[in-house]
């Protein structure tokens, strides 16, 4: 193919056909690369993600067992939400769980990063010690607690039992059970939101802390006006994730209570895998499903402006 | 615990001087009087955990049962490892967090590198779709999710539990901000060079990623070995279990043998705990940055 001379006051590579050709090709081949690269992510988050999520909200307008073909029900199940006293008491044992879990966790998270992050001894060796039930998974500390907690030969009561106290119900006690559970996560939650906070306060910057000082700012001052404000933004986010973990608990629960005694422990998410999976009424569990997805939607969507701002104020400090 | 004050030489009132302008003089061991009880409360469970476990179950079940094992009974061990099938659940959990890790670190690094530096139609919305996905709750998708690996004919099988587990938009993301904090050149001159996209990623990219890719590890680690919810739907088998499913079910069947409970427990939160005293820094790390910058 002749070539044409190519004027000089173009640049070269908008006339030039080959080039622009290869171009193209090394733009194509490049663009099969990336697509060879992606598709093995986006088929399996696509396809048991995104897929599900649409699945889900058309299974909560269904009668669905999960085994005989499903039939149309349109808003149904939500009614029978709305008047479901056993759904009724999960909201409320799951509410009752969060508001005691979530701001006890982080409070003495908090506390507990304030005095690590002094120069004393050892400081390493407390930050494993109240960090390492975390690595522990919900069905071992279940297990665990089950025994320790056992009315009749749990360590619990033998103690107890020793200082003259009588013996305690605990997780077989329907007034007591799910405090035992805030407890135990309390035991295991608690070394994220410390660990977190440690490594918030390495980031205080050293040059206002020292400021405030020379200007002659007491430890407490220094705290509530130079320290938390800057640990803002990180309580924001620990409340956010706290929150979503206390919403969602569940190994816990199936492990030690089953929901029980008497409905005392059954939380939204036990409620859900009881609807789907033990009664086979898989579209009033999807409707459930569907209704704490909301509730952590709008807690994710309100949490995310509350941290707006409070970085845009830490900024402004 | 042991309270430690300070050598008494430091104390000295020209000492104090230099000091005390810096920070507010308390006497050093108070706060080991307040640390040291409650570090102890926290590692009590743990601790009792691993004594139970070598207690002979006429000492536990005797009232009021005994705090410290009068000898060493391995009983529970030889029963959890003989008679139960503890090492078959073992083999399990190690087959599906091991295929976790290794595939999210091959299908993350991917994905997240044509995320951060190849262009190709549509990667916009399928990084915002991936991005959303990540706020999705697993309740929402767990009973779809079963549907399909019903229809796969993956349930009961440990296939099942590796399929949903292969990647998550979370390894993706993660690789794609670190590889986005590395500078381009390094991969230019690679690439001028000659070398394929996968060449660049594999002896470029990769080596400089290594505290990302530990991140991805870890976290794929903990969570697939920790997990209980997805394994209780997706198995009924006993030869499929977990070590989490066998654990709970082997609870609620040995309710007396609690020794043997106890053993099999250690069993199941000693990967973890090892994994976790070997790699502690990379785990806090892990856990506190993906946190924070997320």
């Amino acid at each position: 193919m002749p070539r044409l001379p190519t004027p000089l006051t173009l640049p070269p590579d908008r006339t030039d056909p080959r080039r622009k050709r290869t171009l193209r090709r090394r733009r194509r081949t490049e663009s099969a690369t990336a697509w060879a690269f992606v598709s093995p992510a986006v088929l399996v988050i696509l396809g048991l993600s995104v897929v599900p999520v649409i699945w889900s909200l058309l299974l909560s307008f269904r009668a669905s067992d999960l085994v005989t073909p499903s039939r149309w029900v349109g808003l149904d199940n939500y009614r029978a939400l709305a008047q479901d006293p056993h759904f009724h008491e999960a909201v409320r044992n799951t509410l009752v769980y969060t508001l005691l879990y979530v701001p006890l966790s982080i409070v003495a998270g908090l506390a507990l990063a304030l005095v690590l992050n002094r120069r004393i001894r050892f400081v390493g060796l407390y930050r494993t010690l109240f960090f390492v039930p975390f690595v522990v998974s919900a069905t071992a500390q279940g297990v665990l607690f089950s025994f320790v907690l056992d009315p009749q030969f749990g360590a619990a009561n033998s103690v107890l039992h020793r200082l003259g106290v009588s013996a305690q119900g605990f997780l077989t006690d329907p007034s007591q059970a799910l405090y035992v559970l805030v407890a135990i996560t309390l035991w295991s939650g608690t070394g994220l939101c410390t660990v977190v906070y440690l490594a918030a306060l390495q980031d205080v910057p050293q040059e206002l802390t020292e400021a405030a000082r020379l200007d002659g700012a007491r430890r407490r001052h220094l705290l509530r006006h130079v320290t938390l404000p800057a640990l803002a933004p990180v309580s924001v986010f620990l409340v956010l994730w706290q929150t979503i973990q206390a919403l969602q608990v569940f190994d816990l629960v199936y492990v030690t209570t089953k929901g029980g005694p008497l409905g005392s422990t059954t939380v939204i998410v036990y409620f859900i895998w009881e609807q789907a999976f033990k009664n086979f009424t898989a579209g009033y569990g999807a409707a459930a499903a569907y209704v704490l997805a909301l509730a952590l939607f709008v807690m994710a969507a309100l949490l995310r402006i509350a941290r707006g701002r409070a970085r845009t104020e830490a900024a402004a400090r | 615990m042991t309270l430690t004050a300070l050598p008494e030489a430091t104390r000295t009132p020209a000492a104090e001087a230099v000091v005390r302008p810096r920070r507010v003089r308390l006497p050093f061991s108070a706060w080991h009087l307040l640390l040291a009880p409650l570090a102890a409360l926290f590692a009590l469970p743990l601790l009792w955990l691993l004594v139970t476990s070598v207690m002979s179950d006429a000492e536990i079940n005797r009232f009021p049962p005994a705090l410290w094992p009068s000898d060493l009974d391995l009983g529970g061990y030889r029963y959890v490892l003989g008679n139960a099938m503890f090492p078959r659940w073992l083999l399990n959990s190690l087959i599906v967090s091991g295929v976790a890790v290794v595939s999210n670190l091959v299908f993350g690094a991917l994905g997240g590198y044509a995320f951060a530096r190849m262009r190709f139609g549509g990667s916009r919305v399928l990084l915002v779709l991936m991005l959303a996905t990540m706020a999705v709750p697993f309740q929402l998708t767990m009973i779809p999710t079963f549907l399909v690996m019903k229809q796969l004919g993956l349930i009961d099988t440990l296939g099942a539990l590796i399929v949903p587990s292969l990647v998550t938009p979370f390894a993706v993301f993660l690789l794609r901000q670190f590889f986005l904090s590395l500078p381009r050149e390094l991969e230019e001159a690679a690439w001028m060079d000659g070398c394929s996209r996968l060449r660049v990623l594999w002896s470029v990219v990769l080596p400089l990623a290594r505290p990302a890719l530990a991140t991805v590890a870890v976290l794929t680690f903990l969570t697939t070995w920790n997990d209980l919810s997805w394994p209780l739907i997706a198995i009924n088998h006993d030869t499929q279990y977990t070590l989490q499913l066998g654990l709970t079910t082997f609870q609620g069947q040995h309710h007396t043998r609690w020794s043997a409970v106890m053993a099999g427990n250690v069993i199941t939160v000693l990967p973890v705990l090892l994994a976790f005293l070997a790699a502690q820094k990379t785990f806090i790390r892990s856990l506190t940055t993906s946190g924070l910058k997320g």
